[in-house]
């Protein structure tokens, strides 16, 4: 049931299909608007045609006006009515809708975590086990499952139909989207910021599996490794450990046990180690230096590519309950 | 004015008939003119861009024009309409021309200026066509960072050297227009006596001189990190590209409502000459334009729910364009009581008009349900803002400005044009329209992203529906050359006011005098004073 693709032209539908809670909470939302500002605009426009009619050149309606101050009483309060209507409307759809955007941009903390790339026009995925996929999402129906979302050139739009979200994807940042889908299905998954040529063609499919389902496509997958080994393999190949490690010579700032924590920077400040703490301390080394170390570290711009760094990041993320000595 | 010769009493048409009369002309209304012509062209030439686009999502996959020539396409629709259309439309030819006669002036303050910034539009007309003619560009006109700065191959600096040329155009139109109307108004035309399509221009002007400078200011850092890397928006180079788009909209929002309060001036205009009324609330109606261009300028983050921004951000900006919403809806309200107890003709301005209002109330209100944080993570990016936006600068300015140019039409040329065709012409831009534009909702909300070459399958119907509309919309858009060159060959003559209207231009001659006014008009009484009709037969 891939929503479209292989289908007549003629079975579209006009609602779109909904597979998530908060895709329906969006809905109901949505189709409340639509009411209020149908009953309005029909309102306005039955009020327009009504006076045209009523009020055409050479009809005989009675056009004698009340003068004076009753005139102006009268004009004062419709004015203060047709300010006063729709600004009550419009604080109960803000909270409404606010409280609905709040309320989910928070995930879950037990969400099960999936690393997302961006690129010139695919989608790289990577689950924590280490098994990858490209333009294709595999998630477990009924549990909360988290991206976290990284581009390696240029502002993509991760756009999911079905669960009424999306969220760009920035360069040199991490951003992230959540859901909880409900039932299995296969649906469309959008590139929606424009990124360049295929920008159209990069569209993959988010595919969603009862839990034994796929807990069964989890250990059939291609992983040999998780990323979090695919991270330490990576941490030595790209000499980190060199510096990192417990032999280093360096005088660099030990891995273990930092996720998660707050370091002291050099300027002063502090700053939570987190997944951008550590993209941005790989990419652009001297822009948070840790207090008591020299900015000797040099840029892996250019050379490190996203989904590499992200099982680097998954690597330290491991060892965050690890004790100093642990890298090697 | 006293030192300047006696006025000349030849209509301004006739005041010379070489080219170069035109071209070095400072009069007003014939920079008016030019205004009108360029913008024209450019309307088709962007129009045939959409057409060309229409095309192509005739069918799912790509067929008729390759990925790239799409991409090109829509930027290319999207620069000409929004800078060279769009925002120059109603106050660089009907401001132009009626602001000076409006308040019962000689001309605007600074007439060199003014001729001034028509070359800068053609010179920043002439960039954008460049590099149109060297191959386009594949940005979307939105030029959103890093793509635009460092992966984009394609003529990025000239065209955004022809966007940041045609700005300074609006940067001094701006200032001549808040000149004008602070310093050269008649005797007795008090602030409160001020048409309001001269309350709307001067909203815009504040604007133009405002946010402009942001967008040049924006758009020098572009070429600067694209042609220099000096690091500002892409985070390879250090820069971040949230930046560029918190800069970009800052003016660009704005710039949205410099389409459509000339667009609210121009229904003032019309309705109560058509409905034989004063305008319901003056005052508040005076109000609402100041207040939609001061909170315009606070509500560009409405444009990045999904960018990145911190969700609290995210809710202010959500707040504050419900707010920016109340001074338009009480627009609409207050056109609706103009109607109440007036004396309706149908000519053809009146009906563009209550197509603008019909259509622009549509448009506002789904922007009311973009505005909702949780409905615009589901629909931002998607047909849904396509739809809405064209409901409001196509069906709302455009309309507008079509009303325009039949209601001004015999007071600018002094002819008269067939009011059947025209009406006929409205009729045919509003089914065309709404045919085009409706589906689009539809569309969004099932989840089809704009910017998009090919589509999935599911998504055809509506989009077959959309391009059949475009085509009658083309069609409307056509029939107004044919009419109106007609009436300029053969349209009988005007007359100084053939709709009966209140406002000083309407009491000099059609076409206006070289110096607008015999004598300069001595104002004793607010706008829209017309006789009240007690019943029929009035």
């Amino acid at each position: 049931m891939l929503d479209g693709a292989g289908d007549a032209m003629w079975s579209f539908p006009l609602h779109p299909p909904a597979d998530s809670s908060l895709a329906t909470r969006v809905d109901i939302l949505f189709y409340a608007w639509l009411g209020i500002a149908g009953v309005v605009t029909l309102v306005i426009f039955v009020l327009i045609v009504y006076f045209c009619v009523k009020y055409r050149h050479g009809s005989s309606a009675d056009r004698r006006m009340e003068s004076g101050p009753q005139l102006r009483r009268d004009s004062h309060r419709i004015e203060i009515a047709w300010i006063a209507t729709p600004l009550l409307i419009f604080v109960v759809m803000f909270a409404w809708a606010a409280d609905l955007y709040y309320v989910h941009a928070a995930p879950p903390a037990n969400a099960t975590e999936v690393y997302i790339v961006g690129k010139q026009w695919m989608w790289k995925l990577e689950h924590p086990g280490g098994q990858r996929e490209i333009d294709e999402l595999h998630v477990p129906a009924g549990r909360p499952v988290k991206l976290v979302m990284t581009s390696q050139d240029v502002i993509h739009s991760f756009f999911m139909p079905v669960f009424r979200i999306k969220q760009d994807v920035l360069p040199g940042r991490y951003t992230m989207l959540w859901f909880t889908a409900t039932k299995p299905g296969d649906y469309h998954v959008f590139c929606s910021q424009y990124c360049g040529t295929d920008h159209a063609r990069m569209i993959g499919h988010v595919v969603v599996m009862a839990p034994a389902a796929y807990a069964r496509w989890l250990s059939s997958g291609n992983a040999s490794q998780s990323m979090a080994q695919e991270g330490a393999a990576r941490f030595r190949q790209y000499g980190c450990s060199g510096c990192h490690g417990e032999n280093a010579s360096v005088h660099a700032p030990r891995l273990e046990g930092i996720f998660g924590g707050r370091v002291q920077l050099s300027d002063g400040s502090s700053v939570v180690v987190d997944e951008r703490y550590i993209h941005d301390s790989v990419m652009l080394p001297r822009k948070q230096v840790v207090a008591g170390y020299q900015p000797i570290m040099p840029s892996f711009q250019g050379q490190i590519a996203e989904d590499d760094l992200l099982d680097i990041i998954e690597y330290i993320k491991s060892l965050r309950d690890a004790s100093p000595g642990e890298i090697r | 004015m006293s030192t300047l010769a006696l006025p000349s009493r030849d209509n301004y048409l006739d005041n010379g008939f070489s080219l170069w009369s035109w071209l070095s002309s400072i009069d007003h209304k014939r920079i008016a003119i030019l205004y009108a012509i360029s913008i024209t062209l450019f309307f088709f030439i962007g129009g045939a861009a959409a057409t060309l686009m229409r095309l192509e999502l005739i069918t799912p996959t790509g067929d008729l024009v390759s990925a790239e020539t799409y991409n090109k396409l829509f930027t290319m629709h999207g620069v000409i309409m929004v800078w060279f259309f769009l925002i120059p439309s109603i106050p660089s030819t009907f401001g132009n021309f009626l602001v000076p006669l409006m308040i019962g002036a000689r001309d605007l303050a600074f007439p060199r200026l003014n001729l001034a910034s028509w070359y800068l539009y053609v010179a920043g007309g002439l960039f954008t066509v460049g590099a149109l003619i060297a191959g386009g560009v594949d940005t979307g006109w939105t030029f959103y960072t890093p793509f635009s700065t460092m992966f984009s191959n394609t003529h990025v600096i000239a065209d955004a050297a022809g966007v940041f040329v045609v700005g300074f155009s609006s940067i001094l139109t701006g200032l001549n227009f808040i000149v004008t109307i602070h310093k050269m108004r008649a005797p007795g035309m008090t602030w409160f006596r001020l048409p309001l399509f001269v309350w709307s221009m001067y909203a815009t002007a504040i604007i133009f001189v405002l946010a402009t400078p942001v967008l040049a200011m924006t758009l020098f850092l572009l070429a600067i990190e694209r042609f220099a890397g000096v690091g500002v928006f892409d985070p390879a180079l250090g820069g971040d590209p949230l930046l560029f788009q918190h800069l970009f909209w800052f003016y660009s929002h704005p710039a949205v409502y410099v389409m459509i309060l000339p667009a609210m001036g121009v229904a003032s205009e019309i309705i109560t000459c058509f409905a034989r009324r004063n305008v319901f609330a003056y005052r508040s109606m005076a109000f609402a334009v100041l207040a939609i261009a001061i909170i315009g300028f606070l509500v560009w983050g409405h444009h990045m729910f999904v960018s990145g921004q911190s969700i609290y951000a995210g809710m202010v900006f959500s707040i504050l364009t419900f707010l920016v919403a109340i001074p338009s809806a009480i627009k609409v309200f207050n056109w609706t009581a103009t109607l109440y107890k007036g004396s309706i003709r149908f000519d053809a301005p009146m009906l563009y008009l209550l197509g603008f209002v019909a259509l622009f109330t549509i448009g506002g209100m789904t922007g009311l349900i973009l505005a909702s944080l949780a409905l615009d993570v589901h629909l931002h990016d998607t047909y849904f803002v396509i739809a809405h936006f064209h409901y409001i600068m196509v069906g709302g300015a455009v309309m507008a400005f079509l009303g325009a140019v039949h209601f001004w039409w015999p007071k600018i040329t002094g002819r008269l044009y067939s009011d059947r065709w025209a009406r006929f012409a409205a009729i045919v831009v509003f089914v065309g329209f709404n045919l085009t534009f409706f589906p689009q909702f539809i569309l969004g909300y099932l989840g089809m992203p704009r910017r998009y070459h090919e589509y999935p399958a599911q998504f055809q119907v509506l989009n077959v529906l959309s391009s059949a509309g475009a085509s009658v919309l083309a069609i409307g858009y056509l029939l107004p050359l044919f009419y109106l060159y007609w009436s300029l060959r053969y349209g009988p003559r005007a007359g100084p006011n053939p709709w009966g209207a209140k406002g000083l231009e309407w009491q000099t001659s059609s076409p206006p005098p070289v110096d607008n006014f015999a004598t300069i008009p001595i104002v004793t009484e607010a706008p829209y004073q017309y006789a009240p009709v007690e019943s029929g037969h009035g």
